[in-house]
């Protein structure tokens, strides 16, 4: 095989991302100069995307098992037991900087790709959800941005037909030219048939099913190298295009071929394409892999096995069957109108060899592309802490009821409605918790008793000013919100967005975040079994606030057990959790105060875990007939999300002497519950027993919320300022 | 869908698949919801001419019973089984909320577990789903009673706020002239579970199953 003469093939690694020292291993592995496929091949492999060459040194200290965990990070999702022999599969992933460039398609492949690594293991899908953060609403770039976005997620996830039943956003200056869109898909199956991407058997054939392979998604800067061609202005552009229904046959087509004993090892053809879903599954399995181009259904002529081998065309995913069952997958994948072709073999070699046209393009022994891959403890720096704010020294200059006003209208907690009205949240018939109401999602299994709760959750402002405690916080609200709806949290999925790793402060991040993550996961007995990492999000050099977004499951024995946040009449309000009036980092002294100051509140996850452990003890004991955790906002935003959830108002008492009424009603305290109860004294009697902090509020009732200063707002009013800001700004 | 019908029938329904060209000893065919072929073009414009349309139609003009929720109801229209079209939301966005439906007639298979003027919670979910017929034809389905369902409130008033795609007259769901074949824009179905939002659609397939089996 010739190689590139050694000019080019230097350029050719700069512009493909590899480092001078990454070209030298690659010579060094090949022992001569590498083709323009190989060089594609290494510079994809070992991209910060696919080889987590950052970042790998540090994930190594998040928990990953428990006992119902049948699967931990490494293969395509997490897959946890939930019970009767069933089990949820999940991951979250990003798709932010193709978000940015065009959103509709950006996003919506963000879930089509997510749902791949859900079915690749033998799942059903059943939801999806998504963490999305935009710019400044008042930027230019930001309206098209949400726009498109929305649309994107609804067009797949609606197409597709899996319901989208929860998610967050927020807004903040620092994503006006790099938007995150986290989408994350969980899935049913059964706990003994779960599918893994390790290739077995020398031999076996290796399948490719799915859409044809185009031009799409190659990277645009190695298009326009001049190195290999002149040829640059026929390219077509670099985001991919989504194609939901042909998923959809793709989804059918796989679940009914994994029924039967056909397939040996699957995995989907994500980011890297061809290259890395036949890496990673001839490299797990310790084999070697010969494909032949030629044999890849194509949608148009002309293309290079270097674009074959990285184009990232969606709906695709590759296949090791055992050989007497190959025509039974092409009868399967021919009845549901899909491509399948055989495009290699499985062999001893330890080698992928790519053939094309007749010759041998590329010939890399497995085992040092996956062992030399690159590993790099970056330089970390560590900022030190803001400092701390003392809540008696900001004063209240306008009072809670105008405060509360503004904070419900602000685009960080404004209702969601118009959002989800794009969503398909209830298709497939089980969505027990719509998103809006209830701290999670809860969707039943089918023919089932048992519901999944489903939460997204990250605060990156708190992040930002300290990002351990701040990622700490994170994984315990995405495992509070699961248990306000009486879930018993499981296991998480993480989806890291960040900036430049090259940056020791960046790198300072996303060290003490996973710190915190782990601290949080160990003390919640909460572990990561899937995640993504997303590095070099900036925007003309100013890094991504630290966006560790946190996806959780939980598991009900019996969905209709689950609580919401709506109120109805005639019931007590009860504090559950400690208040000291935390204003650092709140968006009270954001909205209200003009500051972006202070340290965030601290997580103590000892009071997290009794405090969570007895509000889920007294829901599955049915005394709650509401329930809503504490987050953005404070006390009184989430009572005031309570009562608009059940268009029913309430009475509040006195804040407790020692802390001012407004630190008290919207500081962002942790570990902590409203809780809607019919009998409140048996309640207290129950929390002063476990040792957990627990305050009378008020009670429901009437159409207002009374303030204790007697101030009444109409539900109405409150209504109309909750609502108004989507509507007007994109309608 | 399929859960609603066993749910009301207390047998599973037949699947059917797109090609399938013998539909004899069937009582009703459910066209259901859900983006058939991507709905790239106009929703429902390709399965309208699916090689299964064929055998409907003739269990159709045997006076067989039919019924298109959402997108089969998309379906019906470009196959035109039923007069008028569904035309993007007037708000140009997909649509998935809570909407109220009044009963126009009780006197029909598909209707008669309601009174007439009842109002009933479904379920929106769709991008084109505000129906449109020019004015003769809508003159001619309301004179006829060919109206099956209108967006309304709660409490059965004919309002904007309540007819959120846009719709004309705020129809809903129309039937054919001999009442077999109805088109529903909103998902009855979805509502059929006390677990899962309510049941308010039950009695729509309940009085369907009756009326089937009578």
């Amino acid at each position: 095989m010739k190689g590139l003469a050694e000019g080019d093939s230097r350029a050719l690694a700069a512009e493909f991302g590899l480092s001078a020292d990454e070209y030298a291993r690659v010579i060094a592995i090949l022992g001569r100069s590498p083709t323009v496929t190989e060089l594609g091949i290494f510079g994809a492999m070992w991209s910060e995307h696919c080889s987590y060459k950052s970042s790998r040194v540090l994930l190594r200290a998040l928990p990953i098992a428990a006992p119902w965990v049948i699967q931990g990070p490494g293969e395509n999702a997490g897959v946890v037991a939930i019970g009767e022999g069933l089990a949820a599969v999940f991951k979250m992933e990003s798709h932010n900087h193709p978000s940015f460039i065009e959103s509709y398609q950006g996003a919506a492949t963000g879930v089509g790709g997510i749902l791949r690594d859900i079915f690749s293991m033998g799942a059903r899908p059943i939801a999806n959800l998504n963490a999305l953060r935009f710019g400044d609403p008042a930027h230019p770039a930001t309206r098209r941005i949400v726009d498109g976005v929305v649309r994107g997620i609804g067009g797949y996830g609606n197409c597709v037909g899996v319901p989208t039943v929860g998610g967050e956003i927020n807004f903040h200056p620092a994503y006006n030219g790099n938007p995150l869109v986290n989408a994350m898909t969980v899935g049913i199956a059964r706990a003994d048939r779960i599918f893994r991407s390790a290739a077995a058997g020398v031999g076996n054939p290796v399948v490719y099913v799915g859409a044809k392979t185009g031009r799409d998604g190659i990277q645009g800067a190695t298009m326009a190298s001049a190195a290999f061609g002149a040829d640059a202005a026929s390219k077509k552009p670099t985001v991919q295009v989504g194609d939901p229904f042909t998923e959809k046959l793709l989804i059918e087509a796989c679940l009914e071929l994994m029924e039967t004993d056909a397939i040996v090892a699957i995995q989907d053809m994500g980011a890297a394409g061809l290259t890395s879903s036949a890496v990673e599954m001839a490299g797990k399995g310790g084999l070697g892999i010969a494909l032949d181009l030629d044999a890849v259904p194509v949608r148009e002529a002309g293309m290079s096995t270097y674009e074959m081998m990285l184009s990232e065309s969606q709906e695709r995913m590759l296949m090791v069957l055992r050989p007497e069952r190959e025509a039974a997958a092409r009868a399967i994948f021919g009845k549901w109108e899909l491509d399948i072709a055989v495009v290699g073999r499985l062999t001893e070699s330890g080698l992928i060899v790519v053939r094309h046209r007749g010759r041998v393009e590329a010939e890399i022994p497995l085992g040092p592309l996956a062992a030399e891959a690159p590993l790099y403890r970056r330089p970390l720096a560590a900022p030190p802490p803001p400092p701390t704010l003392d809540p008696c020294s900001i004063a209240d200059r306008m009072g809670l009821a105008a405060a509360l006003e503004r904070l419900i209208a602000c685009p960080d907690l404004c209702s969601r409605a118009w959002v989800w009205d794009q969503y398909d949240a209830t298709i497939g018939g089980q969505t027990v918790r719509r998103p809006g109401t209830a701290d999670a999602a809860v969707v039943r299994v089918e023919g089932h008793a048992l519901g999944l709760a489903l939460t997204t959750d990250c605060t990156p402002r708190y992040c930002a000013a300290d990002a351990e405690a701040g990622a700490a916080q994170a994984v315990a609200e995405a495992w509070r919100n699961l248990t306000a709806v009486g879930a018993t949290p499981l296991a998480l999925t993480d989806n890291l967005n960040f900036g430049s790793p090259e940056k020791p402060a960046v790198m300072g991040q996303l060290a003490a975040a996973v710190r915190g993550m782990a601290a949080a996961c160990r003390a919640l007995d909460f572990p990561v079994v899937s995640g993504n990492v997303s590095l070099y999000n900036e925007t003309e050099g100013a890094p991504i606030l630290p966006t560790p977004a946190i996806g959780g499951l939980g598991v009900l024995g019996d969905a209709r057990h689950s609580v919401g946040i709506a109120l109805s009449p005639g019931l007590e309000l009860v504090l559950i959790g400690a208040t000291a009036g935390w204003l650092g980092q709140s968006l009270w002294l954001r909205e209200v105060a003009g500051e972006e100051a202070g340290t965030p509140p601290p997580v103590d996850l000892a009071a997290e875990r009794r405090n969570g452990d007895f509000v889920r003890a007294q829901i599955a004991a049915s005394a709650v007939r509401a329930c809503h955790d504490i987050s953005d906002g404070g006390l009184l935003v989430a009572i005031a999300e309570m009562a608009l959830g059940g268009d029913v108002g309430a009475r509040l008492l006195a804040s407790p002497p020692g802390i001012p009424a407004h630190a008290f009603w919207f500081g962002e305290d942790q570990a902590r519950y409203v809780l809607a109860v019919a009998d409140a004294a048996s309640l207290l009697a129950a929390a002063a027993a476990a040792a957990v902090p627990a305050t009378r509020l008020g009670t429901s009732g009437g159409m207002d919320l009374t303030l204790p200063d007697g101030i009444a707002i109409s539900l109405a009013t409150l209504r109309e300022a909750h609502e108004r800001f989507f509507a007007a700004w994109l309608d | 869908m399929a859960i609603a019908l066993e749910r009301a029938t207390g047998r599973k329904p037949r699947l059917l698949w797109h090609r399938e060209t013998d539909l004899s000893g069937l009582d009703l065919i459910v066209i259901p919801g859900g983006f058939s072929f991507g709905d790239y073009l106009r929703a429902g414009a390709m399965a309208a001419h699916s090689p299964i349309m064929g055998a409907i139609r003739r269990h159709a003009a045997r006076g067989g019973y039919v019924l298109g929720a959402c997108n089969g109801f998309q379906i019906l229209t470009e196959a035109r089984f039923l007069p008028g079209a569904l035309l993007r939301n007037a708000s140009l966005r997909f649509l998935a909320s809570d909407c109220h439906l009044r009963v126009e007639r009780s006197d029909t298979a598909f209707t008669g577990h309601y009174q007439t003027g009842a109002v009933f919670r479904a379920l929106l979910a769709h991008g084109e789903g505000s129906y449109f017929a020019d004015g003769a034809t809508l003159d001619r389905l309301e004179g006829e009673g060919l109206v099956a369902f209108r967006y309304t409130t709660a409490d059965g008033r004919l309002a904007p706020a309540a007819n959120r795609n846009g719709s004309a007259r705020a129809i809903a769901g129309i039937f054919s002239p001999n009442l077999r074949v109805l088109g529903l824009m909103p998902h009855a179905e979805d509502l059929v579970d006390p677990v899962v939002g309510g049941t308010d659609g039950l009695p729509l397939f309940q009085g369907l199953a009756a009326a089937l089996s009578a």
